[in-house]
């Protein structure tokens, strides 16, 4: 049976910001998962994550040989660590909300 | 004959980091010998204008502050065993912190050390005046605008053979890189070889974000000891290569999943960190382990160098105000999201943000679309934070005065009433050609 999981079971990630703009690694625990992050982890998947941020672009970075990628995200900090309201400022909460999105995974991993 | 490689032990990663994070970082580096260096990063973005608030203030200040206790346990091994220090703890004043190093040492019974101090980041003086204002707009001064500088002045300045360089604003990586630089010899475009001790310096220089800080996560990824977590230290070979480990007899981990965590944090393109030295590129990066907590770092390339530095400046930015009240127990939800609704009505010459913590905070925007979204549930022990920014103080004092008023004039059994208000600082960069730029090393009088 194919099953849903959760991201955070399959990857980790930890999440920087430079002025307005967040990064967001998902780096795979197991090479094996890696095709089915690369189809389902998308930048669309993620923009639709941040939503309510209104990112102005979503761009994601493969780097297949640490079974990892990289998403930098425009305009999402509220005008980032000196400007925003947010209790966390720096956005370093956002990787959760990512590790977040559901992933389907097929019958024989 | 190969080089000697060079050992560079981080020591701290941020201004308020622990005290007691340098004295196993120095103890390891002195057991294994050989040519080693102590890295202390202690300047974020943001503390560099707070530096210079503070020395506005006073002329001594505007340095780290917690310098001499990150110092006082770690100066008398490091000046015995040859153990050279570098650190951006001068911050807004690094004259005053090689002051402060030598008082130190002679307060401690040390020979005097001989310390260097980098200069030319700052660009608050006239000579810059006219391009910073043509950059960012001539009708706002800045509180601090400092350019960030690279390895070069550091490499001089270990070459001439400084016990201790003290700086201002650089590339964190280039506390690792010009000591890296100077100790193998390498030319300023030897581009491969910065771009991997960039990278190297990169994966030190948050300290315990590579040896297990800000990485555990119960039952996903288990840190052993975190309380007790050691501080990283690097081994960089001839070639730029390094190998990471961490302190000895420390908690925490060094393993492949939390190197890459951080080679990637803070990163964008990953074929083009930028940094003053180099252009590094980490598509083809291998991360291996290659012992119990050593990790070796291959495949970094690097290419050439900007052409401009990067500036960043502050502006005084109006105030910041927050408050806080508590609801726990049956309806603990609904009274708190009538208390916003006070707020909002009460301050409407405020753009308020609203979080109920236990409901939606962290994740949520300051236009309030997350909050607005999420149902109204029946969250039993909920604490609602509202802040705002102003220009004009008084405005921004409404806030605190409205949320304490909450006490006997909101919802039933609101507790727990913390407000605060505090001078907001905001931040612009912008990129000057590097001839306009003077980084240079000083020996302190």
């Amino acid at each position: 049976m194919p099953r849903t999981v959760c991201l955070r079971e399959l990857a980790h990630g930890r999440t920087g910001d430079k002025g307005n703009r967040s990064n967001i690694s998902v780096i795979a625990r197991r090479r094996a998962h890696w095709d089915a992050l690369v189809a389902q982890v998308t930048e669309e998947a993620v923009a639709r994550a941040l939503a309510h941020r209104r990112p102005s672009r979503v761009t994601r970075y493969l780097l297949p040989r640490l079974a990892a990628m990289n998403f930098v995200i425009d305009d999402v900090l509220d005008g980032g660590v000196n400007d925003a309201l947010n209790l966390d400022a720096h956005g370093k909460a956002l990787a959760f909300l990512v590790l977040d999105l559901p992933i389907d995974l097929p019958d024989h991993p | 004959m190969a080089k000697q490689s060079l050992l560079v032990g981080c020591g701290a990663g941020f201004s308020g980091d622990r005290v007691d994070a340098p004295g196993p970082v120095v103890r390891t580096l002195a057991a294994r010998g050989g040519p080693a260096c102590l890295m202390l990063e202690t300047l974020a973005e943001r503390t560099l204008a707070l530096a210079q608030l503070r020395r506005l203030e006073s002329l001594e200040a505007g340095y780290e502050p917690l310098l001499a206790r990150l110092l006082a346990p770690v100066l008398g091994t490091c000046l015995d065993r040859g153990i050279r220090i570098v650190t951006n703890a001068g911050a807004a004043n690094p004259a005053g912190a090689a002051r402060r190093v030598q008082e130190l040492a002679r307060e401690l019974g040390l020979r005097p050390p001989r310390v260097a101090v980098v200069a030319g980041d700052d660009l608050s003086g006239a000579e810059h005046a006219g391009l910073l204002a043509a950059a960012f707009g001539g009708e706002r001064r800045p509180v601090s605008a400092n350019a960030y500088l690279g390895a070069e002045a550091i490499a001089k300045a270990w070459d001439a053979g400084a016990d201790l360089i003290v700086t201002g604003r650089v590339a964190d990586p280039s506390l690792a890189v010009g000591p890296a630089m100077a100790q193998h010899g390498w030319s300023e475009t030897d581009w491969d070889r910065l771009g991997r001790a960039t990278m190297a310096g990169h994966l030190l220089e948050c300290g315990a974000q590579v040896t297990g800080g800000y990485f555990a996560d119960p039952g996903f990824k288990d840190v052993p000891e975190l309380a007790k977590v050691g501080f990283p230290v690097a081994r960089i070979d001839a070639e730029g290569d390094c190998v990471i480990g961490k302190a000895d007899a420390t908690g925490g981990c060094v393993t492949e999943a939390t190197v890459k965590e951080q080679l990637l944090y803070e990163v964008h393109d990953p074929a083009a960190y930028l940094t003053p030295d180099v252009t590094a590129d980490i598509t083809q990066a291998c991360v291996t382990e290659t012992g119990p907590d050593l990790v070796a770092l291959d495949g970094v390339r690097g290419h050439e160098r900007p052409c401009t530095l990067k500036v960043t400046a502050f502006f005084e930015g109006g105030w910041f105000a927050e408050g806080e009240i508590s609801y726990a127990g049956p309806g603990a939800e609904a009274r708190a999201r009538l208390a916003a609704d006070i707020l909002a009505s009460r301050l409407p010459h405020l753009r308020l943000r609203a979080d109920l913590i236990g409901v939606t905070s962290l994740f949520g925007d300051d236009a309030g679309r997350l909050l607005a979204a999420t149902p109204v549930g029946d969250a039993r022990d909920v604490r609602l934070r509202v802040a705002a920014a102003h220009a004009d103080l008084e405005a921004a004092r409404r806030l605190g005065e409205e949320v304490t008023a909450l006490y006997t004039c909101g919802p039933a059994g609101g507790g727990g009433v913390r407000t605060s208000i505090r001078p907001r600082l905001t931040t612009a960069s912008c990129f000057l050609p590097r001839e306009a730029v003077h980084a240079r090393f000083e020996w302190a009088d």
